[in-house]
């Protein structure tokens, strides 16, 4: 075997070596440096596992600027500059919510298990990283488990609080589930096409057969389940609104975005032009229930973190308008989607996490007149519901034209009634974003929530965050760099 | 013996149990209330997977390993699947004294 493949896994190698050095330091360094609340621990753990990150996603920038496309081990596994790009958007990501997770983290609570956080977190990143570059189904499932199985462990985080248990049993049981099917929906395609190779299952150019269109079917609800796409998004609020917020924001964004460009991957290379009639319809349908019905129980909710929830099932349909486009520039608005949505949401979170640190509240109620208390928490969530919502000249809107442009370069009738659905949709979830900006500036009441000093570290994360949110959009070269990178083969 | 040297096996002789399996793994997981139960249903349906795959290599395709690689590894991650599982069953059961999941309600709609 030639060992020197293993070099052009460069990014998972890097991820690896920030895990262990993580973990070692968890293992050997004395007590007081990882355990207790003492200050020395606090920072300790944090600031090694947040600075070794910093460090490795500029070297996974270096990577990706000279890097050519490589496939290795028999084609397993292979890395161009797209797959590139998206881990590096992912490590931005990761880093701005361990950034923002510093603060939880050194609370009594976690004072245990403070690196367990980042040791589950980094693996749960190095399987994302493996289903994003698989090229062969097994390597695709068992970067799909390390990715879920270690996300319900975090979700199970908060040892002493009930919902958090709660959101994980029903986590790991219906992932479990769907990962079942999803196994099944590949033994099928197996069975069909004789190999598991992507490019020799689209080579197979298989009949239309009914058990190909089950196979798919089986395949596109498992994953599906990991995006919460409607009729497979049941879990998503209860595990949102039970897990730490930490972990929420980790599971609304990274997660999501990493299997969004997996389901790309595998739509493209495995299905194809060959067997577009079958599964483009039915993501199709997929689509318009997911962006609907997401939004009308986003509507309802009262709990911050159960309304983002249902907001990021919506989210999750806006995404899925890039790979129904099937092109270079749909693509291209697809990553930038991804971009954009990691930073509007992370600043959502970064606001709820800094008010539930402080008093516990995340009611919807409880940020009844916050503009009065604490202005700037209140103008970030601002930023972050215009962008959501898509309000011009915030990146989110620039995220949502150019998504909606490359689903109707496809110029099919289909797809201008779909953009159409996906645009009264737009207007549905601008009411229920400005409801949460309406509690904070025009209800009357007195704020529940007094005027406190948040932490350094969350100052950070909602400066860059918001900051993303103001200049994404605006400077053209973010998006025409993507624009220019797909233009090469996925 | 003359019965049994024309006997030839047959895919489907293995594929219908395993779908039955598999049948088996979803309507206990959708019927039983008891967590535990529901784990064991679970593995059922990993456990019709993986034969699906063997059946398919040793039948379809029997130059390459594909199937029986996959099923190497889908045991393992049955295994850990399992494991994690178990644990959070645990917690679980510690604060609220009870594994049936009619009562994982405090968190609805």
């Amino acid at each position: 075997m030639d060992y020197s493949q293993f070099l052009a896994m460069k990014q998972e190698i890097g991820l690896l070596i920030v895990f262990l050095l993580v973990f070692l330091y968890d293992l050997f360094a004395p007590r007081y440096a990882v355990a207790g609340t003492d200050k020395k621990a606090v920072k300790g753990i944090s600031m090694l596992a947040t600075v070794l990150f910093a460090v490795f996603t500029a070297y996974g920038f270096c990577c990706s600027v000279t890097d050519n496309a490589q496939s290795v081990f028999g084609g397993m596994y292979s890395t161009t500059p797209v797959v590139a790009t998206i881990k590096n958007i992912l490590n931005i990501g990761v880093l701005i919510v361990l950034i923002q997770s510093m603060q939880w983290n050194a609370s009594e609570a976690q004072a245990t298990r403070r690196a367990e956080f980042y040791e589950l977190l980094f693996i749960t990143l190095f399987g994302m990283y493996l289903m994003i570059s698989a090229r062969h189904f097994l390597l695709f499932v068992i970067g799909l488990e390390s990715a879920s199985l270690p996300l319900a462990a975090m979700v199970a985080f908060d040892k002493n609080k009930y919902e958090s248990h709660e959101a994980a049993v029903k986590y790991i049981l219906t992932a479990v589930f769907s990962s079942a099917i999803f196994m099944l929906g590949l033994s099928f395609v197996y069975g069909l096409a004789g190999s598991l190779y992507f490019d020799k299952i689209a080579a197979a150019a298989l009949q239309d057969s009914g058990l190909l269109i089950v196979a798919m079917a089986f395949v596109m609800a498992g994953i599906g389940f990991k995006l919460s796409l409607v009729p497979f998004h049941l879990w998503t609020a209860d595990v949102y609104q039970g897990a730490p917020t930490s972990v929420t924001s980790y599971l609304s964004v990274i997660s999501k975005g990493a299997t969004a460009f997996a389901f790309m991957v595998v739509m493209v290379q495995v299905f194809g032009q060959f067997y577009s009639d079958a599964w483009e319809w039915m993501l199709y349908a997929l689509i318009i229930a997911t962006i609907t019905i997401g939004n009308l129980f986003a509507i309802r909710q009262r709990n911050m973190k159960r309304f983002l929830a249902f907001s990021s099932v919506s989210q999750a349909g806006y995404i899925m308008l890039g790979v129904i486009g099937a092109n270079e520039m749909s693509l291209a608005a697809m990553m930038f989607y991804i971009l954009v949505y990691i930073f509007s949401n992370l600043a959502a979170f970064g606001v709820i996490q800094a008010i539930e640190n402080k008093t516990g509240l995340v009611g919807m109620d409880s940020y009844r007149g916050l503009h009065k208390t604490n202005p700037r928490l209140a103008f970030a969530m601002m930023l972050a519901m215009f962008s959501l919502a898509g309000i011009p000249p915030f990146a989110g809107f620039f995220s949502k034209f150019f998504i909606f442009t490359g689903a109707l370069n496809q110029g099919s009738v289909a797809m201008y009634v779909l953009v159409l659905i996906a645009l009264i949709n737009t207007i549905v979830s601008l009411y229920y974003y400005l409801l949460v900006v309406k509690a904070m500036y025009i209800a009357p009441e007195e704020c529940e929530i007094a005027n406190f000093k948040s932490a350094c570290s969350e100052r950070l994360a909602l400066v860059v965050t918001v900051g993303g949110i103001i200049l994404l959009g605006i400077v053209s070269v973010v998006y025409n760099s993507i624009l220019t990178m797909t233009s090469s083969p996925l | 013996m003359d019965f049994l040297n024309n006997f030839q096996l047959n895919s489907l002789m293995f594929l219908i149990p395993s779908l039955f399996m598999f049948c088996c793994g979803v309507y206990g997981f959708l019927t039983r209330r008891n967590m535990i139960a529901m784990l064991i249903s679970l593995e059922l349906m990993l456990n019709a997977v993986d034969m699906n795959f063997v059946v398919f290599n040793r039948f379809l395709c029997p130059a390459q390993m594909d199937g029986m690689f996959f099923t190497l590894f889908a045991i393992a991650i049955a295994a850990a699947e399992t494991a994690v599982a178990i644990a959070i069953i645990i917690n679980a059961y510690r604060i609220a004294k009870d594994i049936d999941v009619k009562d994982l309600t405090k968190m609805k709609f």
